[in-house]
């Protein structure tokens, strides 16, 4: 059993006792501080934010999903994952991946629970399903629901991985068969970390994770409780196929000398328009590629009710609220996070820098909008 | 002294599963396989149109992750008459192959190994030891003694911490972990290199698909068109790149996974005699080098074969009553027809309706219904299906290939071919097609490459996107082999929207509850026999049940032959050991 020492090893003590200098340790400190995108006056911060930090106990349910979520993260390439489980968090429960089944995998999650109560993170994959009195989804005998709660109440920070977490995802897609909720619609005294998306990018999800541990407070959330670091420009905006776009150049079809030679795909369904995500700057697996880059339009997976805004091969005209050019402001208000728990939601000013590039873009945007519907 | 235990979940696996088994003497006689979660996507694709539909059943699973997807636009474009392109044919299959090459690797080490493997053991062995089998198995460079010196290093101070996280309550120690400490230490050696491998080979699928997991597939063909001389396209530097990813991906598997497999399986000899089952195995074939309609040219064969018989090996037919799904172990409305009788997935239905236990509860009744999955048959049969099937539907139709692949793995491991039917049979078998398919991926790409050499630069048949096309009322199939076996999904479309939709996915064949004869399906027949040395640490159930790398995460329950509660099980800390 852990010992009350070695729950207090921080991660200058684990990287010291691999063998690693404390130069070395400063150079991942800076690694990280760069990562996050921080300053250098900053670099200092996260060294001892880090040095006086113990690995953070992670419990990871699953509940009505696919595992998208779970290989997406073991996707991350920075930080990797087996350095994510060994050196910076410790995962102490997951259906994917751990040794022990059975009794003693319950056992390995009341243990943490009991030990570390207001000290872990709470990881939702999944959908809860609450029709027939929570009979669609039992482990261990217990229904979703029972579980979720149970392991809400002594969590210190909850993240809801990916769309089936935040928003249904496709069991929750008209009929929603089996009533599947999100889990905000569950928990409701506690802060959540929306991350939406069919699956979410690994290295989002890695960054998650590390600014928890790192800053020991939740990012800035969005309206939705999205974090606004990854959610706040819309695929669209960050599209290298913005300037056919721009242009008035599309592909008619799949395949067709436009789509051979990259042209915007607005018009066989791209949801890019209004869908909030990382996909055109982190871009997938490492950054080798995305869904538009790749030929395929964005499908809005990251999105509230996709799977109910189809036909996805058709151009979106008359969803109500979503004009091509809607701006951030309109779709996602941005509503300050909730401080509970021992995290702080710290506030950082937008970037929003091309301002007046930005309208003139709109106003072509809009003129060619009006092409296309005419 | 008459006991109970509850093991729930069992982990390592996708989704959720849970088997009840009742123990004489230290032996498993009878099994109940159940799973207890539903989402209702059958009924969620209804009315939908049949062009999306690939991406709503895609996310049936997302580790096997373009699987569904797959079957489902081979579905519609049976449906619909739609030939895809040459070059979309490859390109799904070099998907596929890449899918393959990461499934099966993650599977053997990440949710499969560490039934075999000890952690905990391997803190004692002697790096220059392992360092010297390691070189005696492969040429693979990462195995000096420094190398697992520090891995070595690593996992002590990380065993130390108390914090252990994934490792936490392993079945370390157990009378059934047989593997010296120094080959514990070299498969957690590559357990972590391969955690950290798998994320290149994706990248195949995030080139050709956009992402990983969940890649974009098109009725029709692709949509990542070909345009050797634009930015905008599949061009010579993408092509390069997925050709490295296929070329690493090949040799890891060939100077990892394999080796280890071999060198791990040696250990474990008797479990050729364990987890045997009922000796009927089906494959649908897979791998078309002609276009979908030509099942002579598939690298995977289809067929069935009978009570474990190679010599006669029985044609597959998707279309016709030969298979057919129960519900009367399920928890669905009985059909109208009569709880005892079977439906083509053409006609099938999906009326959910839970008549189990009411949560929390600590067993099912299972004299009722008792799962979520329904019981498919072939010709009334129970249907094995996976790596083994396909390898012996392969080795009986005369398959050179694969005859030379498994007589060289059964020589190198010494044991007779019987030793194929069996726990160690399957997960042997798994190895033997990742190579095979490694290889043959090369040669799709290089297809593609002389395709595209040759001017042919089609990848999407978008003639008949538009549904004024089509007939008013169609039906077609979409079969493919998944990693974990036999996937189809049938599909009825009328008047261009989806009428009817329904998947008979590998779980569904091997996991499912008794049919209305009372025949087991293969996860509860393979549990039979199998001996448990400590009913309250029932490694030897998961072993098998890995075997099947089950796309449905698991509960076992335990009885002994009074169906009495076990004791509390211990809770086992690995740092006490």
């Amino acid at each position: 059993m852990a010992t009350e020492k070695s729950v207090k090893e921080t991660y200058y003590e684990s990287i010291i006792k691999q063998g690693y200098s404390r130069r070395d340790f400063m150079k991942f400190a800076t690694y990280i501080a760069a990562y996050m995108g921080l300053e250098t006056s900053m670099i200092g911060q996260v060294a001892k934010s880090l040095e006086n930090t113990f690995r953070i106990p992670v419990i990871w349910e699953h509940y009505q999903e696919c595992t998208c979520c779970s290989e997406s993260f073991i996707r991350s390439d920075h930080p990797i994952v087996s350095d994510i489980i060994l050196d910076k968090i410790s995962l102490d429960y997951t259906l994917t991946l751990m040794a022990a089944s059975g009794y003693q995998a319950e056992a390995a999650k009341h243990a943490t629970m009991e030990k570390y109560k207001g000290d872990y993170i709470l990881c939702v994959e999944g959908s809860v399903p609450l029709g027939d009195d929570g009979n669609y989804c039992c482990i261990a005998g217990r229904s979703a629901k029972e579980l979720l709660l149970e392991a809400a109440e002594g969590a210190k920070a909850i993240i809801a991985w990916g769309s089936c977490a935040s928003n249904g995802c496709v069991q929750a897609a008209y009929p929603n068969p089996t009533d599947a909720t999100p889990i905000h619609k569950i928990i409701k005294n506690k802060p959540i970390i929306r991350v939406p998306g069919c699956p979410p990018i690994g290295e989002v999800m890695a960054g998650i994770i590390v600014h928890l541990i790192t800053f020991d407070r939740l990012p800035e959330l969005d309206g939705l409780g999205r974090p606004k670091a990854f959610y706040s420009k819309r695929v669209h905006d960050s599209c290298y196929r913005r300037p056919y776009y721009d242009a008035g150049l599309f592909a008619e079809t799949f395949d067709d000398q436009n789509a051979k030679d990259g042209y915007c795909l607005y018009k066989v369904g791209c949801r890019g328009p209004m869908t909030y995500n990382s996909c055109g700057t982190i871009k997938w697996n490492n950054g080798v590629s995305y869904p538009i880059q790749s030929g395929h339009g964005c499908i809005g997976c990251s999105e509230e009710n996709f799977w109910d805004n189809g036909p996805f091969y058709e151009r979106l005209t008359g969803l109500a609220g979503f004009g091509i050019e809607s701006s951030a402001d309109t779709i996602g208000k941005v509503a300050a996070g909730v401080v509970t728990g021992g995290l702080a939601v710290h506030a950082v000013a937008a970037n929003i820098s091309k301002r007046k590039e930005l309208r003139s873009r709109t106003t072509r945007a809009k003129q060619n909008e009006k092409k296309l519907d005419s | 002294m008459a006991n109970r235990i509850v093991v729930d979940p069992i982990t390592r696996i996708e989704g959720h599963l849970r088997i009840e088994v009742e123990v004489k003497d230290g032996i498993i006689t009878d099994a109940y396989s159940s799973s207890p979660m539903v989402r209702g996507l059958e009924n969620v694709v209804k009315g939908r149109d049949p062009k999306d539909v690939w991406a709503f059943v895609q996310r049936a699973c997302g580790v096997c992750t373009t699987v569904h997807a797959l079957a489902s636009v081979r579905a519609v474009e049976d449906s619909l008459g739609i030939e895809v392109p040459p070059n979309a044919e490859m390109v799904r299959n070099i998907m596929e192959g890449a899918l393959y090459m990461h499934d099966h690797t993650v599977h053997f080490y990440h949710l499969h190994a560490l039934d075999w493997v000890d952690v905990v053991n391997a803190l004692k062995a002697d790096p220059v030891e392992t360092s010297r089998i390691a070189q005696s198995i492969s040429n693979w460079p990462k195995s000096s003694p420094g190398y697992f010196s520090d891995i070595k290093k690593r996992i002590t101070k990380f065993v130390e911490s108390g914090q252990l996280g994934i490792f936490a309550n392993g079945y370390w120690g157990h009378p059934q972990m047989k593997l010296p400490a120094e080959v514990n230490l070299l498969a957690v050696a590559h357990y972590l290199e391969a955690l950290e491998w798998q994320k290149e080979i994706v990248k195949v699928h995030t080139i050709f698909g956009g992402k990983n997991p969940h890649p974009n597939y098109l009725v029709g063909g692709m949509a990542c068109a070909i345009n050797t001389e634009s930015p905008g396209g599949l061009n010579a530097e993408r092509l390069a790149y997925v050709g490295r990813l296929l070329e690493e991906g090949k040799q890891f598997i060939e100077q990892v996974y394999i080796p280890d497999l071999l060198a791990i399986a040696s250990f474990y000899k008797d479990w050729g005699a364990i987890g045997k089952g009922f000796g009927n195995y089906m494959a649908y074939g897979d791998f078309p080098t002609n276009g979908y309609g030509d099942i002579s040219s598939f690298k995977f064969q289809q067929g069935v074969i009978l009570d474990r018989d190679l010599s006669k090996v029985y044609d597959v037919d998707h279309r016709n009553d030969d298979i057919a799904e129960f519900v009367n172990n399920s928890w669905y409305d009985d059909y109208a027809e009569g709880r005892d009788q079977g439906k083509h997935p053409w006609d099938g239905e999906t009326n959910i309706k839970y008549s189990g236990p009411k949560p929390p509860y600590d067993q099912l009744d299972v004299s009722q219904k008792y799962s979520f999955i329904k019981t498919p048959r072939w010709k009334g049969k129970p249907m094995e299906v996976g790596p083994l099937a396909r390898l012996l539907v392969g080795y009986a139709r005369g398959n050179k290939e694969i005859q030379e692949a498994v007589n060289g793995a059964l020589s190198h491991l010494d044991v007779p071919v019987d030793a194929l039917f069996s726990t160690l049979g399957r997960t042997a078998a798994r190895g033997i097609e990742t190579q095979l398919v490694a290889n043959w991926t090369m040669e799709f790409y290089d297809t593609l490459l002389q395709n595209i050499k040759n001017g042919d630069t089609r990848m999407a048949n978008a003639a008949k996107r538009d549904p004024a096309l089509w007939e008013s009322e169609s039906k077609g199939v979409g079969f493919t082999e998944a990693p974990r076996g036999a996937l189809a999904h049938w599909i009825k479309i009328k008047d261009a929207k989806t009428e009817n939709y329904q998947l008979v996915v590998p779980s569904t064949w091997n996991a499912s509850p008794r049919d209305p004869l009372g025949q087991r399906s293969a996860y509860e027949s393979t549990l039979l026999g199998t001996p448990v040395a400590d009913p309250e640490l029932p490694l030897e159930i998961i072993r098998t049940i890995h075997s099947f790398d089950p796309c449905i995460a698991c509960a076992v329950h335990l009885y002994d032959e009074h169906g009495k509660h076990l004791s509390q099980v211990q809770n086992v800390s690995s740092c006490e050991i």
